[in-house]
């Protein structure tokens, strides 16, 4: 267990339209190396994969500490930056504290579950 | 020991792996004493950013530093003290990461979350040092 991460898989994207559906793979998005490569991988989506609809679903996710946070807003400025949307979906109540304690839920667009997610672009 | 008082003495090498087995021995002994998974979470996300502080930004990640840490659980309520052996710093002088200025900024947010979190915040001597409490049943005190 102590050994280096290897590059494995942390994001699975799925298509529906011209929508890029990401779910974590990781149920904690904590260590600063996991996400760093989290943030690489969705900077990749919308620099070299041309994404311009994205929408997260932290379906999966049970904890996530501040260092995810810049990743997120890195990944808003970059969509916004190409006429793009990020949304992000059914976040757990613990989590969804997070972004209001730091204010982020009035940038960001959040919504309840994955549906109303689609539907926000 | 459900129910027992806990206590610990802990001093770690500024090392994030060792901050989260310590942060394991942690949940495990509030789960021991009843906590529900909302006080967890709150606590485990507090002492993850002020671990990350104190190793980061206090001991600058240098391996001859080290953290320092003090915790105690009863079935009430949750006291943490976390000592690192950097400089210090003045909380009052990180920029607020809620203005639309600093909003992009890496830094702050995990003070923000540390006092949203948690019953009682206090930092001591010249900045170095932490104590952080929650009440088993007390909301976040800056959750709005």
């Amino acid at each position: 267990m102590a050994s280096q991460p290897a590059r494995r898989r942390r994001l699975e994207v799925e298509d529906i339209g011209d929508i890029a559906v990401v779910n974590f793979v990781d149920k904690k998005i904590l260590d600063e190396q996991n996400i760093q490569m989290i943030g690489d991988d969705l900077f990749r989506l919308v620099d070299e994969l041309g994404r311009r609809k994205v929408l997260l679903n932290f379906g999966n996710v049970d904890f996530m500490s501040s260092a995810a946070l810049g990743k997120l807003i890195t990944l808003h400025r970059k969509l916004q930056a190409v006429q793009g949307k990020l949304v992000l979906c059914k976040i757990a109540k613990d989590i969804l504290d997070v972004f209001k304690i730091t204010k982020l839920d009035r940038i960001l667009t959040i919504t309840p579950d994955e549906q109303s997610g689609l539907q926000s672009f | 020991m459900s129910g027992d008082p806990f206590s610990e003495d802990v001093t770690i090498p500024s090392d994030l792996a060792e901050a989260h087995l310590l942060q394991n021995r942690i949940e495990a002994a509030l789960q021991a004493n009843g906590y529900d998974e909302h006080a967890i979470f709150a606590i485990k996300l507090a002492v993850e950013e002020a671990l990350v502080n104190a190793i980061k930004h206090g001991n600058q990640m240098d391996p001859d530093k080290r953290v320092h840490v003090n915790f105690q659980i009863t079935t009430e309520r949750f006291d943490v003290r976390i000592t690192d052996e950097g400089p210090g710093f003045n909380p009052d002088d990180v920029p607020d990461p809620t203005v639309d200025d600093n909003i992009e900024r890496p830094c702050g947010r995990g003070l923000l979350l540390i006092r949203g979190f948690m019953t009682e915040v206090m930092y001591h001597g010249r900045g170095n040092v932490v104590t952080m409490s929650k009440l088993r049943n007390g909301e976040p005190s800056a959750s709005e």
